[in-house]
Formats: C-alpha cells, sequence, structure tokens
C-alpha cells in the first residue's frame, strides 16, 4: 500500500490567469509531491493543457486527483498512468566536446537519437527527447564532468489509440 | 440600452441577486460602490465596526437563513482582516459572496496604496475567486459567484473588484443562469451505489448513524428524520451536524469525537456497519484513526468527493446531495419493504442503554458556585430549547453543544473547522438579522468575546438585541485544561490578570449588563434579559474556573479511551498524541 507510484497526471484547464496558481497553490498547501509541471496553451486558446508528474501510493494520488477536479479552473483530466499512453520530455545538454569526447559524445548523441544543434571548438549542445527515463539514461552515460548544462521541459504526455481528452 | 458604471452594475447585480443584507466597511477602492448603494434602499448595508466582524455576520446570516452571506471591504487591511473570516467560512462550507476593492488595474502589482494580492491572500481559503478585468465581464463575473458559493459543496467566493472597474461603463445585462463547463456538482447519487448501500444498512447488526454539517448545509434534515426512523437506528452528530436530528429524541446518543458522549463514542467503536452522512471524519471526531471504528464496514454519502475516502477509507462511497441520496434510499427501502434485523437492533439498544447508564454528562452541581453547565442548562429552559444559539470557541463552545439540545437545523452556530475565537458574537448578530423575531444567544469565553467586542456598536446602531452568556471562568479555558491535563498544570499564559468590568462595559455601548455570582439567581438573571426583548444583554457570569469539559478523549487516544469527569483524576495522553492539537 506504501509503496509510492510515478503518476503523470494530464490536465484541461481554463486559460485563466491565476490557473496555474490554483494547481501550484493546491500542491504546496496540501503537501503532495510535484516532479516536473509543464503547462501551455492548446488549439483551444480558452484552455491550456497542464501535465504534472506527481507520485504517492494509490491513496495520495486519488486524493490528487480529487482535489485537482474540485478546481474551479479544472475542466478535465487523467491519469496517463493509468492508460496506454506516451509520455515525451525534452531536454538540452550542454556538454564539453574536446578532444577524444568529441567523437564520443556524437556517437552517444546517435545513439539516443539526439540532435546535435550547436558545436563549438570545446562544446556540442544536444537535443533530446524520450520518456524521461531515456533521459536519465543518457545523462548517466555521459560522463559526469563533461556536463555544463541541463535544461528539461518536464514531461507531457497522451492517451494512445482512440481516447482522447478534449471538451 | 444606457450604459451605466461598474459601481451600479455591482449594486443591480445585488438587487437582482436578492441581497437583502450586505455587511461592510468603506474605504478609498470601494468609495464609488458606496456612493450607489447611498443612492437606493433595496440593499441594505450594515456597518460594522471590523472587517472580521463583517464576514462573521454574514456567516452568521447565511448559517440561520441558508441564503448566502454577502460581504463588502476595502482593498489592502480591509481585506486582511477579513481573511479570518472567510476561512472560517471555508472550513465550515458556508456559502458567502465577498467583494473586496482593489487599486485601479493599471497600478496592480506597482506596490499602490493599500495594494495586497487578494487574490493570492485569499486564494487557499475560499472555493474560488475572480480578479475582475474588464467591466463587460462584471455582471456574469458576480453571477457566478453566487451560483459557485451556493452550490455543490458551499463555500466563500471572493470577487476582487479594481477601482477603475467601477467606475467604467458598459450595459448592464444579468444573466438569469450560468453555466461553467468545469464545474458540475453531482447532485443525485449513483443508483447501484445507493441500492448496495441499502443492502449493507439493512444487513447491518450493530448499525450507526453518523451525521455532520453536510446534512443542514443541503437541508437535508427532513429526509434524516424520515430514514433514521424508518430504520430505528441510533444515531449521533457531530459538532457541525447538530440540530439536523432533533436531540431529544430517543435514538439520539449525543454528539461523538473528543467531547462527545460515552455512549456514541462508545457505539461508534463497536458498531459493525458506519452510515456517515454529510460528515467528513475530521480528527477531532475520529480519535486516532487507525482506532477508528474497527469492526464497521462503512457507508459515505458527500456531496464533495473529495471528502470520501480522504482520512479513512469507506467501502460504499455515494456522491450526491444529501436529501437526494436519502430520499432515494428511503423508496427503495419502502418500495421492496425491506426491514432490518430487529432482533439483533434490539441486543444493540440494550448495550447502547448501558453505556446511557454511564451518565458521562454528569457533573457535580454547586450552590455555592456557578457551574458553567448549570448556566446552558438553564438557558435551554428558559428559552423553552427554541433560541439560536451561537458560540465561539473553547470550553464554553462544548457545554453549549452537550447541554442545550437543538431539536432543529440550523439553530446551532459555531466555528467548528477552524475554531475561530471572537466568531460567536458577530454571528448572533448576522443570525439575528436573519431572524429579527427569533431569540438569539451567544454563548462565550472571556477570552474569546474580547476578540469581537467592537461590534456591540454595530448591535446597537442597527438594533439587533442578542443576549450574551459569558461564561467567565477569568481563564483561557480550554487551554487551561489542556495545560492542567497534559503540561503538569503549568498555567503559561492562561490566566487573564486583568479583565475589564462587563458590565460597565455593556452600558458603554448603550445595551444592557447584568453580573451573576451565585448559582441561585441564574434563572432569575436569564428570565429578566430574556424578557427585554428589544434590549441587548451582556450577561456576565462568574463561573467556576476549574470546570473542564468531559467526556474527553485525548489526543491520539482512540474513541474507546475517553476520560470521564470525577473518574479520571490522573490524566495522561499517548506519547504520539502530544504532537497532535
Ligand atoms: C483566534 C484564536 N486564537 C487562539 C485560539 C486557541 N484557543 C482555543 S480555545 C482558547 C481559550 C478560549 O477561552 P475563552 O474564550 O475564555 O473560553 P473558555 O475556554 O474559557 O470557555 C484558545 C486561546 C483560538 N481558537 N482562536
Amino acid at each position: 500500500m506504501n509503496n509510492s507510484n510515478r503518476h503523470v497526471i494530464s490536465i484541461l484547464m481554463e486559460n485563466e490567469s491565476g490557473a496555474l496558481s490554483r494547481v501550484a497553490n493546491l500542491f504546496s498547501a496540501r503537501g503532495y509531491n510535484i516532479e516536473s509541471l509543464t503547462v501551455a496553451p492548446t488549439d483551444d486558446p480558452t484552455l491550456s493543457r497542464l501535465t504534472l508528474v506527481t507520485s504517492g501510493n494509490e491513496q495520495v494520488i486519488e486524493q490528487i486527483v480529487k482535489q485537482l477536479n474540485k478546481l474551479i479552473d479544472v475542466v478535465k483530466l487523467i491519469d496517463l498512468s493509468e492508460t496506454d499512453s506516451i509520455e515525451r520530455e525534452l531536454m538540452l545538454i550542454k556538454t564539453k566536446a574536446l578532444g577524444e569526447q568529441r567523437a564520443e559524445m556524437m556517437r552517444l548523441s546517435e545513439i539516443f537519437g539526439g540532435h546535435i544543434l550547436d558545436v563549438t571548438d570545446s562544446t556540442y549542445t544536444i537535443e533530446l527527447t524520450g520518456p524521461g527515463g531515456k533521459l536519465d539514461s543518457f545523462l548517466r552515460a555521459v560522463e559526469k564532468d563533461a556536463i555544463l548544462e541541463v535544461v528539461r521541459s518536464g514531461a507531457t504526455g497522451i492517451a494512445l489509440g482512440q481516447k482522447a481528452l478534449h471538451v | 440600452m444606457e450604459p451605466i458604471t461598474g459601481a451600479e452594475i455591482l449594486v443591480r447585480c445585488l438587487k437582482d441577486e436578492g441581497v437583502e443584507y450586505l455587511f461592510g466597511y468603506p474605504g478609498g477602492s470601494v468609495l464609488h460602490i458606496y456612493d450607489e448603494l447611498y443612492k437606493q434602499e433595496d440593499v441594505k448595508h450594515i456597518l460594522v465596526r471590523h472587517e472580521q466582524g463583517a464576514v462573521h455576520a454574514a456567516d452568521g446570516y447565511s448559517r440561520a437563513s441558508g441564503k448566502p452571506g454577502v460581504v463588502l471591504v476595502t482593498s489592502g487591511p480591509g481585506v486582511t482582516n477579513a481573511v479570518t473570516g472567510i476561512a472560517t467560512a471555508y472550513m465550515d462550507s458556508i456559502p458567502l459572496v465577498v467583494f473586496t476593492g482593489q487599486v485601479p488595474t493599471a497600478l496592480i502589482g506597482n506596490d499602490a496604496f493599500q495594494e495586497v494580492d487578494t487574490v493570492g491572500i485569499t486564494r487557499p481559503c475560499v472555493k474560488h475567486n475572480f480578479l475582475v478585468k474588464d467591466v463587460r465581464l462584471l455582471a456574469e463575473t458576480v453571477k457566478k459567484a453566487f451560483y459557485i458559493a451556493m452550490t455543490g459543496r458551499p463555500g466563500p467566493v471572493l470577487v476582487d473588484l479594481p477601482k477603475d472597474i467601477t467606475i467604467t461603463k458598459t450595459e448592464y445585462h444579468y444573466p438569469k443562469k450560468v453555466k461553467l463547463r468545469s464545474y458540475n456538482p453531482t447532485v443525485k447519487g449513483h443508483a447501484g451505489q445507493i441500492r448496495k448501500a441499502v443492502d449493507m444498512i439493512l444487513s447491518a447488526k450493530r448499525p450507526m448513524l453518523y451525521t455532520g454539517g453536510g446534512v443542514i448545509l443541503s437541508d437535508g434534515s427532513a429526509e434524516l428524520v424520515e430514514l433514521t426512523q424508518l430504520l430505528g437506528y441510533p444515531i449521533t452528530q457531530t459538532l457541525m451536524g447538530l440540530g439536523a436530528y432533533p436531540a431529544t429524541d430517543k435514538q439520539f446518543i449525543g454528539m461523538l469525537g473528543m467531547h462527545g458522549t460515552y455512549e456514541a463514542n462508545m457505539a461508534m467503536h463497536e458498531c459493525d456497519t458506519l452510515i456517515a452522512i454529510g460528515a467528513r471524519f475530521d480528527d477531532r471526531v475520529t480519535g486516532k484513526i487507525d482506532k477508528f471504528c474497527p469492526t464497521a464496514r462503512i457507508v459515505h454519502v458527500d456531496i464533495d468527493p473529495s471528502s470520501i475516502s480522504k482520512n479513512v477509507k469507506v467501502d460504499i462511497p455515494i456522491v450526491g446531495s444529501v436529501p437526494n441520496v436519502l430520499r432515494a434510499m428511503i423508496n427503495v427501502i419502502r418500495d421492496e419493504k425491506l426491514k432490518p434485523d430487529t432482533e439483533a437492533l434490539t441486543q444493540w439498544w440494550r448495550q447502547i442503554d448501558e453505556w446511557r447508564k454511564m451518565e458521562s454528562l454528569r457533573y457535580r452541581p454547586s450552590t455555592e458556585v456557578i457551574k458553567p453547565q448549570f448556566v446552558v442548562e438553564k438557558l435551554y429552559q428558559v428559552t423553552e430549547g427554541q433560541a439560536i444559539i451561537t458560540s465561539d470557541v473553547g470550553q464554553h463552545q462544548m457545554w453549549a453543544a452537550q447541554y442545550y439540545l437543538f431539536d432543529r437545523p440550523r439553530q446551532w452556530i459555531n466555528s467548528g473547522g477552524l475554531g475561530t475565537m471572537g466568531f460567536g458574537l458577530p454571528a448572533a448578530m448576522g443570525a439575528k438579522f436573519a431572524f429579527p423575531d427569533q431569540d438569539v444567544a451567544c454563548i462565550t469565553g472571556d477570552g474569546s468575546i474580547q476578540m469581537m467586542l467592537q461590534e456591540l456598536a454595530t448591535m446597537k446602531q442597527y438594533n439587533t438585541p442578542v443576549k450574551i452568556i459569558n461564561l467567565n471562568n477569568g481563564y483561557l479555558g480550554m487551554v487551561r485544561q489542556w495545560q492542567e491535563f497534559f503540561y503538569q498544570k503549568r498555567y503559561s499564559m492562561t490566566y487573564f490578570e486583568a479583565l475589564p468590568n462587563f458590565v460597565m462595559l455593556a452600558e458603554a455601548y448603550g445595551h444592557v449588563g447584568m453580573k451573576i455570582e451565585r448559582p441561585g439567581d441564574v434563572e432569575g438573571a436569564l428570565r429578566e434579559a430574556f424578557a427585554m426583548k428589544d434590549r441587548t444583554v451582556f450577561l456576565d457570569f462568574v463561573t467556576d474556573p476549574s470546570e473542564n469539559v468531559f467526556p474527553m478523549i485525548p489526543a491520539g487516544g482512540g474513541q474507546n479511551e475517553m476520560l470521564l469527569a470525577e473518574r479520571d483524576d490522573m490524566v495522561s495522553t499517548h506519547e504520539e498524541g502530544m504532537v497532535l492539537v
């Protein structure tokens, strides 16, 4: 019961100025974990899509979902972890690229399906997308002191098949 | 249609919404609104003496009448003063609509004079809030605010109004209805769940009904009484639920929880089927959660899905409004001529009657010193159980709940969730506005009453005669009780070395003051006070300073681990209980 599972919750909410802070406030006020949070408008400009990654046991997740639904600005939500879904995250990483490192880094980027966006005589800037776990593995594969900067977007996701979150 | 200003629109909205009273306090950012209020007579503005008092008064008005309470305050300090009131209403799910002035849109974020981030400050203690940035959205926003406050699980909604919005003009149209795609509270319970619940309820050997404030808020009292009497089951109510089922009926076995009766808490602990209705398994009710109702299967009816299985996992959840769900249950039982297990029930009642013999509310009477419980009992007699009673927070609140037998909903008004000292007096005033012909009494303590005393002036101005029953023990009694039990009688900062002369104080505000020091004078004083129909009377009862509230479940204890009066001189608490409040 107490094992804490990672959940990706995707929310459609009114694109109002205070909406994001209501969600953030809920998590801090009730002491829930928030691992990442992304938000952007959708094709319908009155709606935003917000994806958050959280963790907790079954009971905590149930409460999180209920509390989110209770927010007046939340139109609909889906716990992507409960259905077949894919999850994607974008990572931009700047690495050292000196001497032997240059070939090694390029090879790693290729293996992980990354793109090198910018090259200088001593650095690479690489773009990588994938599930969070894949980005983690890439970071583990790169030697620690070669990393100069990492930017991650936080996870977003979508259900597979015909299931769609819309109003 | 002629365009009119935002201020005019707001006042028109209030009229169209049928608002009778607006509790408020003026200031720079709301001057245009006050100017419009001046020009009309439909919406009566009540000028309080402190914004917290305005919100509590609107709250008391709402709790007594079932209508939304409406408030208007200025920006900055007006808002921050109102926050305690808003949080109080939020914790008890009271529908309020609070209008707040704000600095002009162009100055927002500039640290302008009397600017606070009202929407930010209040966000955690409102059901929803709005900042109106366009006068064309004003009327619709007001409609939404009332709609959200009053439907689903009710609660306070705040509308922040920048000053420029109140002078900008547009055409007025008040929508009859609003629809929000993101907000559709479930009213009707799920038929399949109701059916399953009925089966579980009727198969019970040791059933127990446990009901809360939700029954009152949803006006579900009639259905609750009908269902309870149809079943013949014992019923207990939370502090917030008192009055929904008549306390004088034999099936009512008293309030439950930290200061509940022995029989109610024991029955909770021993029951095999718990039927929770409009209650939220608050920690003051459950005691230590893993010792709560250890043998019970649980049915839970509530309008708020997030209240279900929040603290205690339940077996059959039913989301819906109380009267709706109970009506459906009654129909199933009647249509199918279902019957409870009468044999088991007889045995169960026999057990409960055994517990009742403990007489857990017995106290040692005195002819020398006034016992606070005695005052409440006399108040009950003198008012023939009919008065609307408000209370503050402390021992007196518990004695009011224990010794005044509430027979109808909305008769008992107190701050249960937030436990706000200072609530009682302005709430009594609000209740009196709602029911000018009924007796209203505020049971308070010498600590609490001093937190909102200034409202005595408002009560004079509008002639809202209330009887103030001050159970004056010279102490912050409830805190002193905890210090006596759990801190080896180290009475840290709970004794008032200086108290005002309450009689003179009442007189200074233009009211009647009475000081009562002997048990023999209690009844006479009460009769005299209630005979003065059109006067506010401050009755200062000098009560036994050492009296404690019993029964008591110490923090961290299970429901069956109660301390009883006279029987538990040695009080100890669980180590883990000491971290709880
Ligand atoms: C605003 C506020 N501050 C502090 C408390 C903590 N508190 C709870 S009960 C109590 C004592 C109340 O004393 P009094 O009003 O004299 O009532 P009594 O317990 O003596 O009946 C205090 C300080 C509170 N509930 N509310």
